[in-house]
């Protein structure tokens, strides 16, 4: 696992790299905080709330964000294309039989183009390093307590795809409108620390 | 090697070894059988590419392990994102 790096070689040679293009006037100072201000500001769990009611609403819309979640998601006018390039992101549904939990072990991968920034505990160390080995204790300690028959998978985004989970719909939500079901969804829901 | 031999359900065995530089195949999962549950893409090896070697894209594979084998306890388990240069099919007895 990798270490903090704040502080790391590599962070020195970025900001190094960033006033030398500043000098030369190829990049205005700032610049690259703007862009990664625009890069965000798509990017929230409003997002894939809505993602996740409209799969509640329409079980032909959840089979195939299941099936290909980048060209599903661009009915509900979504996009996993914000950064540089359009990243892979596979949406994994939680049912009665099993709990899916998405973590990053290497470094803090998220689907930030589409929820924005990651909680901070994602990237902490505890959380990273503890939930592939010992999931079931670490989403007890986020107070969710899962039945034993139900099989917990634990998904590591270690290369090119970003996870979301599909939570499981609450019971006596029948009558919900769609605006109403994403306003249950959680950002917690999403990663799978919690349930809806 | 076929790259026929890689498919859903094969069972692979992960590179064991551990490099001197960048890799995207996490500590816990090196050595480890799991099996292939889908491809993700092909993209050129994060390793070569962390060192600056020229690469050309290759199969990314989703691959299923249970955590007893992994870690020799849990009921779990960890689906990881590996390229398919670390993984090994093994060859079912007959």
């Amino acid at each position: 696992m990798s270490d903090d790096h704040g502080s790391s070689v590599i962070s020195a040679q970025v900001r190094h790299v960033e006033s030398l293009l500043e000098s030369r006037g190829l990049l205005d100072a700032g610049e690259i905080d703007t862009r990664i201000d625009e890069f965000l500001a798509g990017g929230s769990p409003a997002n894939g709330a809505r993602i996740v009611a409209r799969a509640w609403a329409d079980p032909g819309f959840a089979e195939r964000l299941l099936a290909d979640a980048n060209s599903a998601i661009r009915e509900v006018g979504l996009s996993m294309a914000g950064g540089l390039q359009e990243q892979r992101l596979k949406v994994v549904a939680n049912t009665e039989a099993e709990h899916n939990v998405v973590v990053c072990t290497l470094c803090s991968c998220y689907p930030i183009a589409l929820l924005g920034p990651s909680p901070g505990w994602y990237k902490s160390e505890a959380y990273r390093s503890r939930v592939v080995r010992d999931p079931r204790g670490v989403l007890a300690e986020f107070g969710l307590e899962l039945p034993v028959g139900t099989s917990v998978a634990v998904w590591d985004a270690s290369a090119e795809s970003r996870y979301m989970v599909l939570p499981r719909r609450p019971v006596g939500t029948e009558g919900l409108a769609e605006d109403e079901l994403a306003a249950l969804v959680t950002r917690k829901g999403l990663i799978g620390t919690a349930v809806v | 090697m076929s790259t026929d031999r890689f498919a859903p359900g094969v069972r692979v065995r992960t590179r064991a070894t551990d490099p001197a530089g960048h890799t995207r195949l996490p500590r816990y999962a090196r050595g480890a059988v799991g099996v292939l549950v889908e491809q993700a893409g092909r993209h050129p090896l994060a390793d070569d590419r962390a060192r600056g070697v020229p690469a050309d894209p290759q199969p990314v594979w989703h691959v299923r392990f249970a955590a007893a084998d992994l870690f020799g306890t849990g009921d779990h388990t960890v689906t990881v994102e590996l390229w398919q240069d670390y993984l090994t099919p093994i060859e079912e007895a007959l």
